[in-house]
């Protein structure tokens, strides 16, 4: 393959008006995931649980891929894979370095019981390779509905508990002596975060949901430090990246994650430069009076 | 003047080990109330249990005219000043809002009052400069200044300090116990003040409370602070020096940092 076939594998947009009205769906599919990505991430970051998002999808993945050799529904399978991880994180994990070494112990079980599912899976490899890399372009109207119905269910859920939650993310002892269900609500958490995971998986992959629930609003946090921003960019950034990711896809002829994961790769790195370049000059709000 | 914080008859035990027994205590708005004792003698624990996170083994605790409870609207709480890590997304007046509405249920609505609150708290702390920078990036000092407009956001009606000038520098420690002391006897809250050092605040102090050995003594500092009292609590002899208006304690055994593990074993140890 010569670097022009290359080229054309990743970017080609002929027919791009044509190809444009049949991926509604899944364009449609992509906003809702990078909206409840973009939301949820803020939280995955304040409460420092990036590697349990890793831990949590690995699991999905078991519970994916058994439903795939069972023949059940793969999203529903994923969902059961993922709640279980996060339920088990959020009653067992109390301390740091417990839910760690939980994680730890957690993700090669779930990556190695899913392998074994696929390796005993006779049908097409496409849909092995499928889940750990997404497929988010076969998305119907039906499991779109179902898609944003979740997303829905997950958000109201989070605004509803969302000062308390931020409260006992940001500053626990304070919360908790204020009357905060600190312990209620990091199950809560941990389950709309399993869920969220779940859903996820299904543009990204099992391996790259980091790039929707962390990447987004990591990088909101290098450039600001207001609650109202940070949600906002980090929603911003997550839509940017699942949508725009969808867009070039359709041109190539490679699975989508590419696209979602470098461009969410690249706002990342404009931010920390951004962030970067003004801790250096000491920027940081801090009115300085002349004397 | 009504009490607003009582203790009848309240007792705490940890296992076999006795921190205090038989508390009889009233204080009053408007009065300036330290707890002091060395490490594990149970002050800490004395906030928590009006904190409502720790129960009483025996004996009734009442804020207001209701038992303690969590969350109680009553409470201001100024926690030991520990540092948030830098990338924490908070900034100065997030912390503060936390005070106001961080607890309650939804979303923020209403934020043009909210935040004319936050700006009266800041003001109130001369922490308004640095309203928009990280909380990770302000010094101790200014975090604990953020702490009091914190802990001031419901305008209590008790202000329970556990160390809150713990690891500042004697400018800042004047600075959070001259405002802690404006609420107090300005505003009139009551203000219950756990520290193991009594001198950056003994120019404020109405009463204290002193735990030591399971024991413990209520009066004013003139009373308690004694080298009679102290030797009766510590079961041993420490001498009390009074200088300048400071108070030093000298003598205090060398089991507050020694023997943990037997520390029920002897009667007039200290943990």
């Amino acid at each position: 393959m010569d670097a022009d076939s290359i080229i054309a594998a990743i970017f080609s947009f002929e027919n791009y008006g044509e190809l444009l009205v049949l991926v509604q769906n899944s364009i449609w599919a992509g906003a809702v995931l990078g909206l409840l990505g973009g939301l949820v991430g803020t939280f995955v970051m304040k409460r420092d649980l990036a590697f349990a998002v890793h831990g949590i999808s690995e699991l999905s993945f078991a519970g994916a891929a058994f439903a795939l050799l069972i023949g059940a529904d793969i999203v529903f399978g994923s969902l059961i894979g993922s709640v279980a991880a996060a339920f088990l994180l959020g009653v067992m994990g109390v301390r740091a370095r417990d839910k760690n070494s939980i994680i730890g112990v957690i993700m090669p079980f779930g990556l190695g019981l899913g392998i074994l599912f696929l390796s005993l899976y006779q049908g097409r490899a496409a849909n092995k390779f499928g889940l750990l890399t997404g497929q988010i372009v076969s998305v119907d109207t039906v499991q779109l509905q179902v898609l944003a119905g979740a997303a829905v269910v997950v958000i109201a859920a989070l605004v509803l508990i969302w000062r308390p939650l931020n409260f006992a993310s940001v500053d626990p002892e304070l919360a908790e002596a204020r009357g905060v269900p600190v312990r209620t609500l990091a199950i809560v958490f941990m389950l709309l975060l399993g869920v969220s995971v779940a859903l996820s998986i299904q543009v990204v992959g099992a391996l790259l949901v980091l790039a929707l629930l962390i990447t987004p609003a990591a990088a909101a946090l290098r450039v600001t430090s207001s609650p109202v921003a940070l949600v906002v960019l980090s929603v911003i950034f997550a839509v940017t990246a699942t949508v725009g990711g969808i867009l070039l896809a359709l041109g190539g002829r490679i699975p989508i994650s590419p696209y979602v994961t470098t461009l969410s790769f690249l706002i990342y790195v404009v931010c920390r430069a951004i962030g970067g370049t003004r801790a250096k000059k000491g920027i940081n709000g801090r009115l300085v009076h002349a004397r | 003047m009504k009490p607003v914080v009582s203790l009848r008859g309240a007792s705490l035990q940890f296992g076999k080990r006795t921190l205090w027994e038989g508390l009889d205590l009233d204080i009053r708005p408007g009065e300036f109330f330290a707890v002091l004792g060395p490490n594990g003698s149970g002050k800490t624990s004395f906030l928590k249990v009006l904190l409502g996170l720790q129960d009483l083994q025996s004996g009734t605790a009442t804020l207001g005219d209701r038992p303690v409870e969590r969350g109680s609207s009553l409470i201001g709480y100024i926690p030991q000043q520990k540092s948030f890590a830098p990338d924490t997304p908070m900034r100065a007046r997030d912390l503060v809002g936390l005070g106001v509405d961080g607890h309650r249920w939804g979303m923020r609505l209403g934020m043009s009052r909210v935040n004319r609150r936050i700006d009266e708290l800041l003001e109130l702390v001369g922490a308004t400069d640095y309203a928009k920078v990280p909380v990770g990036q302000l010094s101790g000092g200014e975090q604990q200044r953020l702490r009091v407009a914190q802990a001031l956001a419901t305008d209590p009606k008790v202000l329970l300090c556990d160390e809150p000038l713990l690891s500042l520098d004697l400018h800042h420690q004047q600075a959070v116990s001259a405002l802690i002391n404006t609420q107090c006897h300005e505003q009139n809250s009551a203000v219950v003040f756990v520290t193991h050092e009594i001198n950056p605040v003994i120019d404020y102090v109405d009463r204290v409370l002193y735990l030591a050995g399971g024991r413990f003594m209520v009066g004013t500092p003139e009373e308690v602070m004694t080298t009679e009292v102290l030797s009766e609590l510590y079961g041993s002899h420490v001498e009390v020096i009074h200088a300048n208006g400071r108070i030093v304690v000298v003598g205090l055994p060398d089991a507050t940092t020694h023997h943990h593990a037997d520390v029920h074993a002897t009667a007039g140890e200290v943990a």
